[in-house]
């Protein structure tokens, strides 16, 4: 049923996936990052696939992944699951990822669409156009990552306070955090 | 609060007058905050404003282990900590590739069906305080307090129960869970018949609530609307029959919907729901007890939780609708990176367009009929 | 009590008559912002019914409210908020800490979190647990009383009347 899905899904897309692949029956295709508004909408629209519902949107940032990966090579030792990580060549990957979940409410079937963001080009286009959902999401995503969403009708820090000097889901940010503390002052 | 909402508001419109309800306000539910712009007592525009409850529960996931993180998916909706619970571990035993044993499904699929009851009965109980009708909360309280002590006395806590484990339960049922069942059952009906009576055909009631805050079916869609509140609006979609998980494909039980969307809808339709969770428990227990007694709780797990690399997104029908967790996995004995989906979040960010040109008091009706939880809310 | 209706007269000392009235009607403001105001609620409501002893009243006024019981985490930004209040309140007042969360932090040892809410207001009494059972609230207000009991409201007024004489 995924292979079916895959090929339909690449059937919609064409040349536009970059990357597809499947794990425990949850289907993952990835696309370029500028065409990601076309890809949903062409998802959404393609009669076959009507991925009519956006269930979430988040990123994921990957650095501490690639400085895994980076390691066991220069130390030689314990393959294991690292080994697994396609080995970087050339250019580091992009560190960020953001992550649509579809869901089409009349077959009931999931798909993950990625984009990859590199640490220099922190935007994304916005999905609003196509579902009002991705709203507060991609605030979220902007206050956690600081990954900018050009075309966002409102794009402000959802969680944190607006002075926050951060963005706290970056792996380079400790738990704990630096010790910021939020000043109200009245009147 | 004064000082910042000005800020945040402006003074731009002639006769408009910014009003500022919480954080801390009764109706706010502690950590809610709405800035209204208002003309006389109509709501022009509404901007809620959350964060106030954030924790940092996904940071933290990725500094515990598969198994440290279960207690803190209690705190998420804490109305029903074990539909949490039970969510997560699906979602592990997902990524995990584990087969549950059958018995442990059944418990907690009893489990997960009381904390809906429980949850459904605070919503319509704070949704009668907040429009002014004290006493169903008391009635509703008393039954919840007999569905904590089946809670507390299964594991030990009243509202942060740490159910399940990864790969099953901890326990079987205690043995007299038949005659609490038997006891409770008759109660709940009870209760939800006396609350049916003092609200429903009410009229001060009826008139507080229907029609205020309607939602047609495609705007609710594309807000991404799930569980209740979207059922209300007349969308038959439940993940219990939509995309049956654990056994839920095997029970006899309807999906009640609404037709306006509007605060009446969303409160009926938790009242048949509970009925229908009643449903559900019968049959499961009935099936419990066809089963061993010394039938498998567990799975084969490992001591140490090491998943394989890869990503999945489980979801689950949880009280307030669609509660996901998408986990990715990088091989290590931690989660690579935690995403809770709340059912909530969704629902509230629509906030401002469902209340927008209705009246104030309306706004707080709306506000508790979504039943917003800030701990998942804000995570 | 039969024996002492009709009118007569009571011996007391003013200090205590003063505590007796703060004591027997702690007017709380349940600031519940997570789980463990749902355990507030149950100890408010049906069941445990603070009322029994005098919190008959929860005021979600600051201005008009004794006992500030802070149920649930706070963050940081709701930290300079939870000042606020607790400064809006009118003296005297008391503070009950419920919750590992407003106690020190709880589970929540993170970047957005206060690591217990001393650090921005003074607490009179900590309730630990994650929630602490409606009992345990119920004994934290008895705390409370007993704390009123011990105080000597009129003891900066009396000597300053003895020294302006
Ligand atoms: S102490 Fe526990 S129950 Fe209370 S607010 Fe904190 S996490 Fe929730």
């Amino acid at each position: 049923m995924t292979m079916d899905l895959l090929k339909g899904v690449s059937n919609c897309l064409g040349p536009l996936v970059v990357a597809s692949g499947e794990f425990r029956g949850d289907v993952t295709v990835e696309v370029p990052k500028a065409r990601i508004a076309e890809v949903l909408a062409r998802l959404r629209d393609d009669p076959n696939l009507a991925y009519d519902f956006l269930v979430d949107l988040f990123g994921v940032d990957n650095l501490d992944l690639y400085e895994k990966a980076a390691k066991p090579k220069k130390k030689t030792e314990g393959e294991g699951d690292a080994a697994e990580e396609p080995k970087p060549a050339g250019p580091p990957p992009p560190r960020f990822e953001v992550i649509y979940l579809l869901l089409s409410l009349s077959t009931n079937r999931r798909l993950h669409v990625k984009v990859r963001v590199p640490e220099d080009d922190l935007s994304v286009p916005s999905v609003t156009g196509l579902w009002k959902a991705a709203t507060w999401p991609e605030r979220e995503v902007y206050d956690m990552f600081g990954i900018r969403f050009p075309g966002h009708p409102d794009l402000r820090r959802l969680l944190m306070w607006d002075e926050f000097p951060a963005h706290p889901l970056r792996k380079d940010y400790p738990l704990e955090g630096r010790g910021e503390e939020r000043i109200l002052r009245y009147e | 609060m004064v000082n910042e909402c000005v800020v945040n508001a402006g003074h731009s419109t002639g006769d408009y007058v910014t009003i500022n309800i919480g954080p801390s306000h009764p109706a706010m539910h502690g950590t809610l905050r709405v800035i209204a712009q208002t003309d006389g007592e109509t709501v022009v525009k509404a901007d809620p404003e959350i964060g106030y409850l954030h924790r940092g529960v996904e940071k933290l996931g990725e500094h515990l282990t598969y198994h440290q993180f279960i207690p803190i998916t209690d705190r998420l909706n804490y109305c029903s900590a074990i539909a949490n619970n039970v969510s997560y571990e699906m979602a592990v035993e997902k990524l995990m590739g584990l087969e549950v044993p059958e018995k442990a499904q059944l418990i907690r699929v009893i489990m997960t069906e009381l904390a809906r009851i429980a949850d459904h009965q605070v919503l319509v109980g704070i949704l009668g305080v907040d429009l002014g009708a004290f006493t169903p909360f008391f009635y509703l309280i008393i039954q919840r307090e007999e569905i904590y002590e089946i809670f507390e006395w299964y594991n030990g806590a009243r509202l942060t129960n740490t159910f399940g484990r990864i790969g099953g339960v901890e326990a079987d049922l205690p043995d007299d869970f038949d005659a609490r069942w038997r006891e409770l059952r008759p109660n709940l009906f009870k209760a939800i018949d006396e609350t049916d009576k003092l609200l429903t055909h009410n009229r001060i009631w009826m008139d507080r609530t229907i029609g205020v805050t309607a939602f047609s079916p495609e705007d609710a869609l594309a807000w991404g609307f799930t569980g209740p509140c979207l059922r209300a609006c007349g969308v038959k979609r439940d993940l219990r029959k939509d995309e049956p998980y654990g056994l839920y494909d095997r029970f006899t039980f309807d999906v009640p919907i609404g037709k306006n969307g509007d605060v009446f809808d969303r409160y009926m339709i938790r009242m048949k729901e509970m009925e229908e969770s009643i449903k559900i428990i019968d049959q499961a227990y009935a099936m419990y007890q066809e089963m061993a007694p010394d039938a498998p709780l567990m799975a084969k797990v490992p001591k140490v939780i090491k998943p394989p690399v890869g990503e999945v997104y489980h979801a689950t029908e949880a009280p307030n609708g669609e509660l996901g967790f998408f986990i990715k996995s990088d091989g290590s004995d931690k989660p690579y990176r935690i995403k809770i989906r709340p059912p909530c979040y969704m629902v509230y960010q629509a906030f401002p367009e469902l209340v927008k040109g209705e009246m104030i008091a309306d706004l707080i009706a709306c506000l508790s009929s979504l039943n917003v939880i800030a701990g998942e809310l804000d995570r | 009590m039969e024996a002492y209706t009709g009118s007569g007269w009571l011996l007391t000392r003013l200090e205590q008559l003063v505590n007796w009235g703060r004591k027997r009607s702690p007017w709380p403001l349940p600031y519940g912002t997570a789980c463990c105001g749902i355990e507030m609620m149950c100890a408010l409501a049906s069941g445990y019914d603070m009322a029994r002893f005098g919190a008959e009243r929860p005021s979600f006024s600051p201005r008009q409210a004794d006992v500030l019981i802070e149920a649930g985490t706070i963050t940081k930004k709701m930290t300079p908020i939870l000042r606020r209040i607790y400064d809006q309140m009118a003296e005297p007042k008391w503070v009950i800490a419920m919750g590992a969360c407003a106690c020190s932090g709880g589970v929540f040892r993170t970047y957005s979190t206060l690591q217990g809410i001393d650090h921005v207001i003074p607490v009179d009494v900590y309730v630990p647990g994650c929630p602490p059972r409606p009992e345990g609230l119920l004994f934290a207000l008895l705390k409370i009383m007993d704390k009123i009991d011990m105080e000597h409201p009129l003891r900066g007024e009396i000597s300053s009347l003895v020294e302006g004489k």
